[in-house]
């Protein structure tokens, strides 16, 4: 397949799709001196030649309709149509973000309905929808921490805890929230370092960011006793739900000692990754926290649906998005639950642990290494490649690489970062067995491979549009737009 | 059981291939003190058909008729092939493009956004988006901050009439780092920075149009900024740089850095979300810029391909250090508004925006005929207009609402009690002559009424 | 093997010394860290006229998929940069003790090498650093 071409190269001075061009405005009532004299860079082409290059485009990518995706806390699991229709009707999609909540119950009602499944799915008190992300979650959690602290008059608290296995948003919020981070350390059997823990807890301590299944992929058995110790500190827990598909309807996070967490909704509730996004991260509290939930919210009042804002919550954080957040991806997650119900929802777990804990059981048989062996595997599972890349010098990057060959997204590689040459594989229970039957083959035929000849695997991908990209010259000689180059 | 596949044939042989009776076993290392989750509370699954049915009965329930609400959202034509394309599965349903050789048509696309965003800014460089336009100003205002580092104080202005919703979610963006957000009140409706009490300002925020729809004198106002050795954020509606001068032509040495939301580029209102923030700048920022960036490069064979670059900027290697913690950029939403760029392109765009002009023009000049509006600010307005009127405008926009299903515009007293009499009115091109003839009818019958 | 020079002083952190003739010292990192770190692709260099302490954050060291600080190993004012650095960062890799160094500082001490590794200290530091990873 050859590489296409650029939409600019396509273009032709004066050029125009007709159908979509109204008729020129008069502007001539604008001083000059603040109009446009320079022509920006943009395609002059016809809505066909548009069509073709956009649909070419898609044609090179991997995607969960088209290609098994067990990237690891990344929960690539099938994203009904249903919902994205559902949310695309138009009284959804024309609705201007300042309608008033009286012209608006359809809307408000949806948000209602998704709040009270999310404290229940949670186990909190109290749920504010507007985070955009999950990272924007983790962000709204460790400023509501910090305003109850500061709320107490305590002002020396300015240490946020994660494990050093954690991930990169949790250290990254911290700052944003103007917290240090002080790492703690993870044992050997991929649990929390409960006496490092109890080193570094103290009156400095704010809050401890835990991720539940770690990102180590096991269950932090000792959940309990960490609440306490932190607790006891006077510091809060916060729950990273980026793995709560893996627990969905077995245990609340709010019955594990967590006071805040953020949900992924484009994770455990099915929304479409749209290549990078959008998400929404949801954050659900206890009473501790309920008062600097962002806002706004959706209340009731008899039997009217009401935003919630500055003047219910005068504590509150603030806001976090221009209006309501990502209001249609809402919708979608609210669709999803609805389409699950009370039991579909169990079996979301149910399942999605069957999968990993199959596909990791053949993949031992198969001889590759566990990370944690003697571990149950939850949502989701380590192996480590060192031994491979010991004795065949074909690295977990080669052996990623090369699953594209096979038309199968690569876990997630060299994250959490002690383990070494790791994958993190993340099958989610939309996957039948024949296709974790495949992955195991490939994985068997890409060793097979490497033992014949080492360099074909480290060569890989063979079958892309492209070949291996050279990330260091795009990071040394940055290319970051047509214009700059050719223009 | 929805989107689960397994027979329990399949079952039960994996349950053997694990070596455990049940999948309750698979649960075995939660502790027993652990309360078991309780989901009597949640309802039975239904079928698509039936859940379709229900949000459907929601979804009616806000429909209305035509918009002449802006503010920050506003009513755009979208050509049909654009969310046609965008939510093909390839790009509905991909990740962040980690495994450049499998995302290239990911990759291919946010390059030339990059392309599109940078050159309507006429600047250097820009991001793959942020979640919107009020994050991105935050984002925008602690990048500033963190390139400027020869300023002596933390202290931005925020001049004039920019975004209040912005400035407020920028604000809870910022403050925990130290950062102080300083409203200069606008005069007659724009920025005058001869009225800015801060003296030497690290950041110096203006939104051009502004937030009223007003033009502000974005030459001076630069050249201000940088006598103060201040870095300027440009806020700004992308659809209006196809005709007004970008923000890296202003003044003497153009702005730093421009933020907005992408919304007006083939995103529908939707609430105001998902739509995406942009962030472009000067290419000496670049390091400090938070979220995704996409390069070009040669692949192995020396051909040109596309990957993610500088990604040591960001939280999954720089963690505590990070220029953000975003790890999203609003990929569906960029997808949609560079289909929709191309699709329009230069004259499309430069008409659209020409016609939102001359619409809301129109809809301002017949409103002030009725006698019962007139502008509250005399500055040159772009598509959006603050009209002070005879009458109460509560009770005008909620008539308008329940009895005609029009939105008619924003009662600003919502947000500064010197305007409570006034609307803020907005007629894109889609809105046709007729529509705005009706609407000005009865804005004034319903005025003369109350 | 990565090369350690004799003459050179070294810290924990992985930046060498050279205290010269001048009174001045000049900072770059080891073989062993430049090969650890990969392609070198920016390096965030400090600001001339500044004073910073042993052991501050003075630069940053970029390569594709990891981002390193860079240390002082001695308090002082840095008084050069090496701006070559700006558009070939990569000699960092290639040539770690000569043109990749980093920056020059003035100390304040009329020892500066007093606290810091010899050669043979840090190579018996990194095999053990190696073997903890």
């Amino acid at each position: 397949m050859p590489t296409i071409p650029t939409i600019f190269d396509t273009s032709k001075s004066g050029r125009i799709a007709g159908g979509q061009t109204p008729t020129e405005g008069d502007l001539s009532g604008l001083p000059n001196d603040l109009l446009r004299e320079s022509k920006p860079v943009l395609p002059e082409v016809s809505e066909l030649q548009a069509v073709r290059h956009f649909t070419r485009l898609s044609q090179q990518n991997f995607s969960i309709d088209g290609n098994f995706y067990p990237l690891g806390s990344c929960t690539m699991k099938y994203n009904p149509r249903g919902a994205h229709r559902a949310a695309s009707q138009p009284g959804f999609l024309n609705r201007h973000p300042l309608t008033p909540a009286f012209a608006s119950q359809g809307l408000l009602g949806c948000f209602w309905d998704l709040q009270e499944t999310l404290k229940t799915v949670t186990g909190m008190e109290a749920v504010s929808l507007v985070p955009m992300a999950g990272a924007q979650g983790e962000l709204a959690g460790g400023l509501m921490i910090r305003a109850y602290h500061e709320d107490c008059g305590d002002y020396e608290r300015d240490e946020i805890l994660v494990p050093t296995a954690a991930h990169g948003t949790n250290p990254a919020t911290a700052t944003m929230c103007g917290y240090k981070t002080r790492e703690i350390g993870v044992a050997a059997d991929g649990d929390v370092d409960i006496e490092d823990l109890k080193r570094v807890v103290g009156p400095k301590t704010a809050g401890i960011m835990l991720t539940n299944p770690s990102t180590c992929a096991v269950f932090e058995r000792r959940i309990l006793e960490i609440a306490d110790i932190v607790h006891d500190a006077g510091g809060l827990l916060y729950y990273d739900g980026a793995n709560l598909n893996a627990i969905l309807g077995k245990v609340c996070p709010g019955d594990m000692g967590f006071d805040v967490l953020h949900l992924n909704l484009h994770k455990t509730f099915a929304t479409p990754h749209g290549g990078g996004g959008p998400g929404a991260g949801p954050v659900a509290v206890n009473s501790l926290l309920q008062p600097y939930l962002p806002i706004p919210m959706v209340g009731k009042l008899d039997d009217q649906f009401i935003w919630l804002d500055e003047s219910y919550f005068p504590l509150t954080i603030g806001k976090l998005a221009a209006f309501m957040g990502n209001a249609g991806i809402l919708i979608r997650a609210l669709a999803y639950a609805l389409m699950l119900g009370r039991e579909g929802m169990v079996r979301v777990a149910e399942y999605a642990t069957l999968n990993a804990n199959y596909l990791a059981a053949e993949l031992s048989k198969a001889g590759f290494q566990l990370a944690y062996p003697t571990r149950r595997a939850t949502h989701e599972f380590l192996i480590t490649l060192n031994q491979e890349a010991k004795d065949l010098g074909v690295r977990a990057l080669d052996f990623a690489k090369r699953l594209l060959d096979f038309d199968m997204h690569a876990p997630t590689t060299y994250f959490p970062l002690l383990v070494p040459e790791c994958f993190l594989i993340e099958p989610t229970e939309t996957e039948a067995k024949a296709v974790l039957d495949e992955f195991v083959s490939a994985m068997c035929k890409i060793r097979e491979e490497a033992q014949e000849n080492a360099d074909f695997v480290k060569q890989a991908p063979h079958n892309q549009v492209v070949r291996r990209l050279d990330e260091v010259r795009a990071a040394r000689e940055l290319d970051l737009n047509w214009s700059r180059i050719e223009g | 059981m929805p989107f689960i596949p397994h027979t329990s044939s399949e079952v039960e042989s994996m349950l053997q291939s694990i070596g455990v009776k049940d999948i309750d076993e698979l649960f075995d290392e939660i502790p027993d003190h652990v309360p078991i989750a309780n989901f009597r509370a949640i309802e039975h699954s239904l079928t698509e058909m039936e859940m379709v049915h229900r949000l459907a009965e929601r979804a009616k329930l806000d429909e209305l008729g035509s918009c002449f609400l802006g503010a920050g959202s506003y009513d755009h034509h979208i050509p049909a092939a654009v969310w046609d394309l965008a939510t093909r599965g390839e790009f509905l349903t991909a990740y962040t493009p980690y495994q450049a050789e499998a995302s290239q048509g990911t990759l291919q696309l946010l390059y030339e956004f990059q392309t599109m965003m940078a050159s309507l800014a006429s600047l250097d460089v820009a991001n793959a988006s942020v979640y919107d336009g009020g994050s991105g100003l935050g984002e925008a205002i602690l990048m500033a901050v963190r390139s400027n580092r020869s300023a002596r104080n933390r202290r931005i202005v925020i001049g004039g009439a920019v975004n209040p919703f912005y400035v407020k979610t920028a604000n809870t963006l910022v403050r925990s780092q130290g950062i102080e957000l300083v409203q200069v009140p606008h005069e007659n409706g724009v920025f005058d920075p001869n009225k800015c009490t801060v003296d030497e300002p690290n950041v110096v925020v203006v939104q051009q149009p502004n937030f009223f729809g007003l033009l502000e004198n974005v030459d001076a106002i630069s050249n201000w900024a940088a006598e103060r050795n201040a870095l300027l954020i440009a806020v700004v509606n992308p659809l209006t740089l196809a005709v007004l001068k970008p923000p890296g032509e202003w003044g003497e040495i153009g702005a730093d850095i421009c933020s907005g939301d992408g919304q007006p580029l083939g995103v529908p209102m939707a609430s105001g979300g998902p739509s995406f923030g942009f962030l472009s700048s000067k290419m000496k920022h670049v390091r400090q810029m938070p979220g995704r960036i996409v390069g070009r490069t040669v692949d192995a064979n020396g051909d040109v391909g596309y990957t993610l670059t500088l990604q040591a900027r960001e939280q999954h290697i720089r963690r505590a250090k990070a220029t953000s913690n975003i790890c999203t950029n609003q990929g569906l939403l960029v997808t949609a508004a560079t289909i929709y760029l191309s699709i329009m392109g230069v004259t499309g765009l430069r008409n659209t925006a020409s016609r939102c002009h001359e619409n809301t023009k129109y809809l301002v000049a017949q409103l002030e005929a009725t006698g019962r509006a007139q502008r509250a600010f005399h500055s040159p307005f772009f598509h959006e207009c603050v009209l002070r009127c005879a009458g109460n405008v509560g009770n005008l926009t909620k008539s308008m609402i329940n009895d005609h299903g029009i939105l008619a515009g924003y009662p600003l007293g919502e947000i500064d009690e010197s305007l409570e009499d006034c609307l803020l009115l907005c007629a894109t091109e889609k809105r046709t002559r007729d529509e705005i003839d009706r609407f000005v009818e009865l804005f004034n019958r319903i005025l003369k009424e109350s | 093997m990565s090369e350690t020079p004799q003459e050179l002083r070294y810290t924990n952190t992985h930046e060498w010394a050279r205290l010269d003739p001048d009174g001045t010292v000049c900072v770059g990192i080891s073989d062993f860290a430049q090969d650890a770190l990969g392609d070198v692709v920016f390096i965030e260099l400090p600001e001339t006229d500044t004073e910073v302490a042993a052991g501050a954050e003075v630069a940053v060291i970029e390569s594709v998929k990891a981002a390193s600080d860079i240390y002082s190993p001695v308090s002082g004012e840095i008084i050069r940069v090496n701006d070559q650095l700006t558009d070939a960062p990569d000699l960092v890799n290639s040539e770690p003790y000569d043109g990749g160094w980093i920056f020059v500082v003035q100390p304040f001490s009329d020892d500066p090498n007093a606290d810091l590794l010899t050669a043979e200290q840090y190579q018996e530091f990194c095999e053990t650093d190696s073997n903890e990873h």
